[in-house]
């Protein structure tokens, strides 16, 4: 592999970034807004890559974290009435704590014990959800009052409930977690997770403190999780326990597994693909996700570490 | 910070340029073409365009395909009448997977790409909640056809309607004063632990108590249960009526159980039809429910009495008398909800008509209209029954049926009046701003 400029890199990004940015004034507004949703969603999958593509943890648990910031967030708005900074800032606070409590547990095991632990904590934070009714809206969810989504900033009102607000607003989270993630992957910590990933007992002998590195990974990576769920509580109106669900465990894993596990860029062009073959194969057929099962099925064939994974493998070795 | 080992390496397959590029022009050619036309608005001649937020897959799936046909029927019926304002009615269809966060994703289509009219159609509650807010944000009408109290409880907002189906309260306060009259006294409560339950958990009480009875038990069954053995001895020895609404494909698993628990000495059984939707009551299984009782909303079974507008809509919609579909007795329909997606699209008929509806621009006004409606009169158009209309909760009012399970078929013994479901409004849409 060879090795990127810094600058090389942060071009790179920042070019993404811009294009995203060009983006809002030219596409049609119907994908205008799924874009707006993608973004959101690919922060979830940046993520879940930063535990799955760097430290080589396979959760099947992260809807939790997810859950965690789209709860902490709505119902900050909802049940105390706290402005959308402060519930944003409590959907943070939530996913992290609850990242820290759940890595502590499960950390104690890997493998596939890993992967069981995390979905059994998922599944325990989903049934709680559902028990809590009375305050979480059980399996029906609440919405957030359209009233509340107002982001005040001095003296300037932005209601998030505008296509460009809520565009910008997903853009600049984006951006920022793309960039700290390409920060984290570039530092000598991100080149602690790979070495953890690749050799653990190795890692060890060098005298590092896996567990205490894997537990800030995971914290990292469900307050992630986190930002993605508040904000889409926050920008789209909605909490609910299907977010919870183990389906919105297995999403993420897809979508970083298409865009390429362990690239900083992979989770966005994952979650984009994944959303662009449901939303055209389900205006022809009901089957549509026999053709997303094709889609995986060719994809694990011809691009066996996923798009950018194996563009990176092929052709772009500098990519981060 | 590349995997050097192949972590990732899922499978060890060549890859030609010329394959990568051919995949990706292919991907490309995807991309550009259906989901990318662009809608023209429409025009005074063009149809009305109607998007349909459908069940096609996911847990809804049964109901979203009779949901379809009893659509289908509706709008021929409408066309061939002269349509809405003379214009013809075309139906848009996406599937929403029974899913809340492609449900909104599916309405902020309607809106910005088909550009419909309005969206209608919606049935579970989640995806109802799910996508309130985007219809709300889009100003887009929304009329729904989901029973849930979530319009009637005034926490979703201006644009979402429901005026072809009563919502679960109204039904639960309706049946109470036969219950408490017919069935018993006491009554144990057995429902599945989530929002469909908790309606009943929560509504059944006060309404019993009204009528001088009173719920002695409730029994919550997690949803994750497939069986229920183990819940029936909570069951107090001096209960009347069991009140079981459970759902599901469990459904089957529970009432089995439930009769080798209590064999042939079990007390009075009633039951919400919601559990037994798109299921033949004939089912191996289901013997013990013989000579129990369900709330229908229209019956399944035709009925000596049906009235001709209720024999038209049944002959339209394609359902035979055992509420199966023609020509094929297994495809047993979800008649008991279904009707709402008829008896709904001739409210939005009435509606466009009264507010003079010509296009998008004229939303506010069709929301306005909608909200101006009273009474609908029983009649083709309203086969199911006489409805009153709520404009400031967006919700309609109307009979319920109880059905009795007897010969192997549910006959209707009981119609409740439009007042028996009547309660206090809990808010007013009509003072928030278009």
């Amino acid at each position: 592999m060879k090795e990127a400029s810094p600058a090389k890199a942060y071009a790179l990004h920042l070019g993404v970034i811009a294009l995203l940015f060009a983006l809002s004034f030219v596409l049609p507004e119907y994908h205008h807004g799924l874009l707006a949703r993608i973004m959101v969603l690919a922060v979830f999958a940046m993520g879940y890559n930063m535990l799955f593509g760097y430290v080589g943890l396979l959760s099947l648990g992260h809807a939790m974290f997810f859950s965690a910031g789209l709860y902490g967030a709505g119902l900050a708005v909802i049940h105390l009435g706290w402005s959308v900074p402060a519930a944003f800032a409590a959907g943070l606070a939530c996913g992290a704590l609850l990242a820290l409590v759940i890595g502590l547990l499960a950390l104690r095991t890997s493998g596939v014990a890993f992967m069981i632990v995390t979905m059994m904590f998922a599944q325990v934070f989903y049934l709680i959800i559902l028990y809590f009714a009375a305050w979480t809206g059980g399996d029906q969810g609440l919405v957030v009052p359209q009233s509340a989504r107002v982001l005040v900033l001095g003296d300037t009102s932005l209601g998030l409930t505008n296509p460009t607000v809520r565009y910008m607003s997903a853009l600049v989270l984006f951006s920022i977690v793309l960039l700290v993630a390409l920060v984290i992957v570039r530092s000598r910590y991100g080149r602690v997770l790979v070495a953890i990933r690749e050799n653990e007992e190795r890692t060890k002998m060098l005298g590092y403190d896996t567990f205490s590195n894997k537990l800030a990974a995971v914290v990292v990576s469900g307050t992630i999780c986190a930002a993605s769920g508040a904000a889409y509580a926050l920008l789209f109106g909605y909490v609910g326990s299907t977010f919870a669900s183990v389906q919105y465990s297995i999403l993420p894993l897809l979508w970083v597994l298409l865009g390429g596990a362990a690239t900083t860029l992979g989770p966005l062009i994952g979650t984009l693909f994944m959303y662009y073959v449901v939303d055209i194969t389900s205006g022809y057929t009901s089957a549509y996700l026999l053709i997303v099962g094709i889609a995986l099925i060719l994809l694990v064939l011809f691009f066996p570490r996923g798009i950018l994974g194996t563009v990176r493998q092929r052709w772009l070795g500098w990519l981060p | 910070m590349t995997d050097k080992n192949g972590f990732f390496d899922l499978s060890k397959t060549g890859l030609t340029r010329r394959t990568a590029l051919k995949g990706l022009a292919a991907g490309a050619g995807l991309a550009v073409a259906p989901g990318f036309v662009r809608y023209s608005q429409a025009q005074s001649s063009a149809p009305i365009k109607i998007g349909f937020q459908s069940h096609r897959t996911g847990i809804g799936a049964a109901y979203g395909r009779w949901y379809e046909r009893t659509t289908a029927a509706a709008v021929k019926a409408i066309n061939e009448a002269g349509g809405i304002n003379g214009r013809p009615v075309e139906v848009i269809i996406e599937d929403d997977g029974t899913d809340p966060g492609r449900g909104a994703e599916v309405v902020g289509k309607f809106a910005t790409q088909h550009k419909t009219d309005i969206v209608y159609g919606t049935l579970f509650s989640h995806v109802v909640i799910g996508s309130a807010p985007a219809a709300g944000e889009a100003k887009m009408p929304y009329f729904v056809v989901s029973e849930g109290h979530h319009v009637a409880s005034t926490k979703l907002n201006r644009y979402v309607f429901q005026p072809g189906i009563t919502d679960v309260k109204s039904q639960i306060q309706a049946m109470a004063p036969w219950i408490a009259a017919n069935a018993g006294k006491k009554v144990t409560q057995i429902f599945p632990d989530f929002a469909f339950g908790y309606d009943h958990r929560d509504y059944l009480p006060p309404a019993l108590k009204a009528q001088g009875a009173e719920v002695i038990a409730q029994i919550a069954i997690p949803p994750t249960e497939s069986s229920f053995t183990k819940y029936f001895p909570q069951i107090p020895a001096e209960t009347e009526v069991i009140y079981h609404v459970m759902v599901g494909p469990a459904v089957l698993t529970f009432v089995k159980e439930l009769g080798e628990f209590y064999g042939s000495n079990r007390p009075q059984l009633f039951g919400f039809i919601d559990s037994l939707e798109a299921t033949d009551i004939n089912s191996p299984g289901l013997e013990f429910l013989d000579g129990s009782h369900f709330w229908e909303g229209s019956p399944r079974y035709a009925q000596p009495d049906d009235s001709a507008a209720q024999k038209a809509y049944r002959a339209a919609v394609g359902i035979d008398d055992n509420g199966a579909a023609v020509g094929d007795p297994k495809d047993v329909s979800t008649a008991a909800h279904m009707f709402g997606c008829w008896e709904t699209l001739f409210v939005v008929k009435k509606a466009m008509e009264d507010a003079g509806y010509k296009g998008p621009e004229d939303r506010a006004k069709l929301v306005e209209a909608t909200e101006a409606l009273t009474e609908f009169a029983e009649g083709p158009e309203h086969p199911q029954g006489p409805k009153s209309f709520n404009g400031k909760i967006h919700q309609c009012f109307g009979i319920q049926n109880i059905s009795k399970v007897e010969g192997g078929r549910l006959n209707v013994v009981h119609k409740t009046k439009i007042e028996d479901g009547l309660y206090e409004p809990e808010g007013d849409y009509t003072t928030q701003p278009l």
